[in-house]
C-alpha cells in the first residue's frame, strides 16, 4: 500500500506538471505590461522629478551660500525665489517613497511640518547639534528653510538683522548651510541611486509584498492619503482636532505658498495615475491603463472624476491656507472632504481591483 | 432511518484514529513553530495597542510576553498530542490553549483555525491513543479495537467543512460572475508557465469556479466510497497543492490532505504504523519482544476499547449535540435580513472559504452632541494595518473600534461622545458604497445578535443570488 502511494504521488506530479505545461496551444498572454508601466514611471516621470529637483536643489544650495556670505535684502529674495522652486518640485518628488528614498526616510529630513521651531531655536544656539538625529526630523529640510528665511523675525530688515548683527549671526548662517547641506546629500544620494535602482524597479512586477511594483501601489494610496489628504488638509483644517490648526499648515511662515505647493502636490498626484510623462502632456502606461485593461472603466471614471472635483475645490481656497482656516475653515474641511472621496475609491476599489500583495500583515488567509 | 440505527457499539480497528492523532499532532506541531518563526506573535498579539474580541469572549486578551508561553505550550502539548504521551492531559491542554490563541483576536480568524477548535474539541472524548502511542508503553496497556463512531465522528466533522463550504458556493458571484477568482487568479501573472497564460483566461477563472464548487460538495461522499476513495484522495491532494499554490493559505492544505487518509481502511493505517516503527523508529517485533521480556510488567494487548458507563454517558450527548451543532450553526446567516455577504451577520464559523474579496475605507467621527463640534479619528493611532483593513469592511469590527474610541476618548475627558463612521466597501469588483449609516451614533449601538440595522442595505444592481 505505501508502494501504492508512492505510485499515487508521483502521477499526482505529473499531473500537476501535466495542468501547468500541457496546455500547448497558444493562449492570450496578459495583455497588461506591468513592466513597460514601471518603465514608463522610472523613465519618464520619477527619474526626470528626480533631476529636476536635484538642479533646483543645486541653484537653491548656492543661493544659500551666496545669502550667508553677503546676507542682504537681494540675496534673501533670490534664496526665497529658489526655495520656493525646490519646494514646489519637491511636491513632485515626495510620493515615490520607495528604494533608497524608503531606506534613507528621505521625506522626514525634507518636509516634517510644522517645524519645532524651539528646536531649530536651540540648534542655533547651541552650536552642536546633529541632524541625521530622528528629533531633528522636525527642526529642518523645507520647513526650517520656511522659518530661517520668512519667520525669525517680523520684517525682512529684522530679519536680515538675525543675518547680521545678530549675536549668533554665524550660528543663524552655519544652520542654513547645513540645512541644505543635508538636504543635498540626501538628495544626491537618492538621484544617484535611481541610476542603478531604475533596472530593478522596472523588472519588479512580481506580485509580492516587497516588489517595487506593489509598493509603488501602496505608497501612493498611503501618500494620497496622509501627505496630500491629511498633512496639508485635514490636520491644519482641523478635521482629525475639533479644533483647527492653522499653525500647522505647509509654509506657514512665508504664509502665501500652501495652495500652490498643495496643488503641485495634487498635480503630481493626478499626472502620476494617468501616467503623463513628467512636465509633458505624453501619457505613458499607467494605474489608469491598469484599471481600464481590467475591465474596470467605473473605478478610473470614479478616480478621474473625484481627483478633478477634489481639484476644483482646493482652487478656489486663499492662497493662505493660515488666513483661510482663520476666516473660513469649513473650505478646507470640504477640500479635505473631496479629497476622503478620492482615497475611498483607491483603497476599497484600486487596491481590490490590483489585488496586489499589500504590506500589510503578510499573514495566512483562508 | 439509517441514522437511528446506528449501531454505537460496533469495534473497528484504532489504527486510523492514531494515525489520524500522530499527523493531526504533528502538524499542529510545525504549525506553531511556523506561526513563530514568521515573527507573527509579534505582528499580531503583541504590537497592536487593541485587540478585536469575539462577542462575550472580550477577557480573553494576549498576555504580554506570557502570550510566547502560551504558544511554547500549544506547540508541546500539540508534540504530546502527536506522541500519544500523557494524551487525554495533552489533547485538552492543546484545545484550551489553541483555543486562547485563536480568541485573542479576531482580526486573524481563518476557518482553518476554527476547524482544528472543533477536531480538537472532539479529539477530547475519543480514545485516540489506544494503540501506537506512548502512553501504551507507559500504562502498559493498548486496544486493538476502537469504538467505530469514534472514527465516524471525523469524518461526519470533514464531510460538514466541504459540503458546507460548497454549498456556499452555490451563489451568482461564484458560478456566474466568476467572483472572486477573477479578481485574485489574474494577480498570479507571477506564476511559471500558467502565471501569464492560464490566470488571465476567462474560461479557466469559471471553470475553476464549477470545479471548486463541485470539489466541495462531492469529495466527501467520493471519500466515504471504497472504489472512489483513492480517486478522490488523488483529487484532494492535487486541489489542496493547487490552492497552495494560488493563495497564502498555510498549513491548511497539508492539514486537510492528512486528516483526509482517516476515509482510508485500517490495514491502510496500519501500514503507515508499521512503516513509522520500522523505518523511522527502528523497532522490530524483535526489539519489542526483548522489551516486553526486560520490563517487569508486560504491555497488555485489550481487544476493545470501551467507554465506562460514565464516560459513555458524558461524551455521547456531549458530542452528539456539538455535531448538531456544527450542522445548524453554519445556516443561521438565514435568520438575517440582507445580503450576507455585505453585512456578514452569520458569516463566520459556517465555513465560507475563500468567497469573498471584501475591501473598504472606514473614518470614525467623534462629534460632541452638545457643541457639535467633532474631529476625525487616525486609524493608524490605534490599529495596525493588518487590523485597519479588516476592520474597514466587518461590521462587528467597526461597531466594537467605534466603543473603543468612545471610551478612549471619554476617558480623556471629552464629554458628550457620539461615534459616526463614514464607510466604504466594495465587493467582488463591484464599485464601492457607502458601508454604514452615516447618521447613526454607533456609540449608541449595542454589540448582540440581532441584525445590525444600521448597515446600509446592498444596493449593487447586481445582486448576490445564493441558496
Amino acid at each position: 500500500m505505501i508502494k501504492n502511494f508512492c505510485i499515487l504521488f508521483i502521477s499526482i506530479a505529473l499531473l500537476a506538471s501535466c495542468s501547468s505545461s500541457g496546455e500547448g496551444e497558444e493562449v492570450a498572454v496578459d495583455s497588461f505590461d506591468r513592466a513597460a508601466m514601471l518603465t514608463n514611471f522610472a523613465d519618464n516621470i520619477i527619474v526626470p522629478a528626480y533631476n529636476d529637483f536635484s538642479t533646483k536643489l543645486a541653484t537653491l544650495k548656492t543661493a544659500g551660500e551666496t545669502f550667508t556670505t553677503t546676507p542682504d535684502q537681494t540675496n534673501l529674495d533670490a534664496l526665497r525665489t529658489s526655495w520656493l522652486a525646490a519646494y514646489t518640485t519637491w511636491q513632485q518628488v515626495e510620493m515615490f517613497n520607495i528604494g533608497k528614498a524608503e531606506e534613507l526616510q528621505y521625506s522626514f529630513f525634507m518636509n516634517i511640518y510644522p517645524l519645532t521651531v524651539a528646536d531649530v531655536e536651540n540648534n542655533i544656539s547651541n552650536g552642536s547639534y546633529d541632524l541625521d538625529s530622528a528629533n531633528n526630523h522636525d527642526a529642518q529640510g523645507f520647513p526650517a528653510l520656511d522659518y530661517l528665511l520668512y519667520g525669525v523675525a517680523d520684517t525682512d530688515t529684522a530679519i536680515l538683522a538675525k543675518y547680521t548683527t545678530d549675536a549668533n549671526a554665524v550660528g543663524y548662517q552655519n544652520y542654513i548651510t547645513d540645512v541644505l547641506n543635508q538636504m543635498s546629500i540626501l538628495t544626491a544620494q537618492v538621484v544617484t541611486d535611481w541610476a542603478s535602482y531604475r533596472n530593478e524597479f522596472v523588472v519588479g512586477v512580481s506580485n509580492t509584498a516587497t516588489s517595487p511594483g506593489n509598493k509603488l501601489v501602496n505608497d501612493y494610496v498611503y501618500y494620497f492619503e496622509k501627505i496630500i489628504r491629511t498633512n496639508k488638509f485635514g490636520i491644519p483644517g482641523g478635521s482629525f482636532s475639533g479644533t483647527a490648526l492653522p499653525e500647522k499648515v505647509e509654509g506657514f511662515y512665508s504664509r502665501i505658498y500652501s495652495k500652490e505647493l498643495a496643488l503641485e502636490a495634487l498635480n503630481g498626484a493626478i499626472n502620476f495615475f494617468e501616467g503623463k510623462h513628467y512636465n509633458a502632456i505624453t501619457k505613458g502606461l499607467s494605474f489608469n491603463d491598469y484599471l481600464l485593461e481590467l475591465d474596470r472603466a467605473d473605478v478610473s471614471t470614479a478616480i478621474i472624476d473625484k481627483l478633478a472635483i477634489a481639484k476644483t475645490q482646493i482652487n478656489t481656497l486663499n492662497a493662505n491656507f493660515y488666513e483661510q482656516i482663520m476666516t473660513d475653515k469649513t473650505q478646507v474641511t470640504l477640500s479635505f472632504d473631496k479629497l476622503q472621496d478620492v482615497v475611498q475609491h483607491l483603497k476599497s476599489d484600486m487596491l481590490q481591483t490590483f489585488s496586489i500583495s499589500v504590506d500589510y500583515a503578510d499573514a495566512d488567509g483562508d | 432511518m439509517k441514522f437511528l440505527k446506528y449501531n454505537f457499539k460496533e469495534q473497528t480497528n484504532a489504527a486510523p484514529l492514531a494515525v489520524f492523532r500522530l499527523f493531526f499532532g504533528l502538524m499542529m506541531f510545525a504549525s506553531i513553530v511556523r506561526f513563530w518563526a514568521n515573527g507573527w506573535i509579534e505582528t499580531l498579539y503583541l504590537e497592536p495597542k487593541f485587540h478585536f474580541s469575539y462577542y462575550g469572549l472580550s477577557f480573553i486578551k494576549p498576555i504580554g510576553n506570557y502570550t510566547y508561553l502560551l504558544f511554547i505550550i500549544c506547540g508541546l502539548s500539540a508534540l504530546f498530542v502527536a506522541f500519544g504521551y500523557k494524551y487525554r492531559m495533552a489533547i485538552i491542554t492543546f484545545f484550551l490553549s489553541f483555543g486562547y490563541i485563536e480568541f485573542m483576536d479576531k482580526t486573524t480568524y481563518l476557518n482553518h483555525y476554527y476547524f482544528i477548535s472543533v477536531i480538537s474539541f472532539v479529539l477530547i472524548f475519543l480514545p485516540a491513543s489506544a494503540v501506537f502511542s506512548v502512553d501504551n508503553l507507559r500504562t502498559k496497556k493498548k486496544y486493538l479495537n476502537i469504538p467505530k463512531w469514534t472514527i465516524d465522528i471525523i469524518k461526519v466533522l470533514l464531510g460538514v467543512v466541504y459540503f458546507y463550504a460548497g454549498l456556499a458556493k452555490l451563489n451568482s458571484d461564484w458560478l456566474f460572475r466568476a467572483m472572486p477568482l477573477k479578481i485574485w487568479l489574474p494577480s498570479k501573472y507571477d506564476l511559471p508557465l500558467i502565471g501569464n497564460t492560464l490566470m488571465q483566461q476567462d474560461w479557466f477563472h469559471f471553470a475553476m469556479a464549477w470545479s471548486g464548487m463541485l470539489y466541495d460538495l462531492s469529495i466527501p461522499f467520493l471519500l466515504l466510497y471504497k472504489r472512489t476513495r483513492v480517486f478522490a484522495f488523488v483529487i484532494v491532494v492535487f486541489f489542496h497543492v493547487f490552492t497552495r499554490i494560488l493563495f497564502p493559505i498555510g498549513m491548511f492544505p497539508f492539514i486537510m490532505i492528512v486528516s483526509t487518509l482517516i476515509f482510508f481502511e485500517a490495514s491502510f493505517h496500519q501500514k503507515i504504523i508499521d512503516f513509522i516503527k520500522k523505518y523511522i523508529l527502528n523497532v522490530s517485533s524483535n526489539d519489542l519482544k526483548r522489551q516486553k521480556r526486560v520490563s517487569k510488567k508486560p504491555l497488555i494487548i485489550h481487544q476493545n476499547y470501551t467507554f465506562s458507563s460514565t464516560k459513555r454517558k458524558i461524551a455521547l450527548p456531549i458530542l452528539s449535540v456539538f455535531v448538531v451543532i456544527q450542522l445548524l450553526l453554519p445556516f443561521r446567516s438565514l435568520l438575517y435580513p440582507g445580503e450576507l455577504f455585505w453585512t456578514e451577520e452569520g458569516y463566520r464559523f459556517s465555513w465560507r472559504v475563500m468567497l469573498m474579496e471584501k475591501a473598504g475605507f472606514t473614518n470614525f467621527r467623534v462629534v460632541n452632541t452638545k457643541t457639535g463640534s467633532s474631529f476625525m479619528v487616525d486609524n493608524k493611532d490605534f490599529l495596525t494595518t493588518f487590523q485597519e483593513k479588516q476592520m474597514s469592511y466587518q461590521p462587528d469590527f467597526i461597531l466594537e473600534y467605534a466603543h473603543y474610541l468612545g471610551n478612549h476618548f471619554k476617558s480623556q475627558g471629552h464629554k458628550n461622545i457620539a461615534i459616526f463612521a463614514d464607510s466604504y466597501v466594495a465587493l467582488n469588483g463591484r464599485l464601492s458604497t457607502r458601508y454604514v449609516n452615516p447618521k447613526v451614533d454607533l456609540y449608541q449601538q449595542k454589540e448582540n445578535f440581532k441584525h445590525k440595522d444600521w448597515i446600509v442595505p446592498f444596493s449593487s444592481k447586481i445582486k448576490i443570488k445564493g441558496i
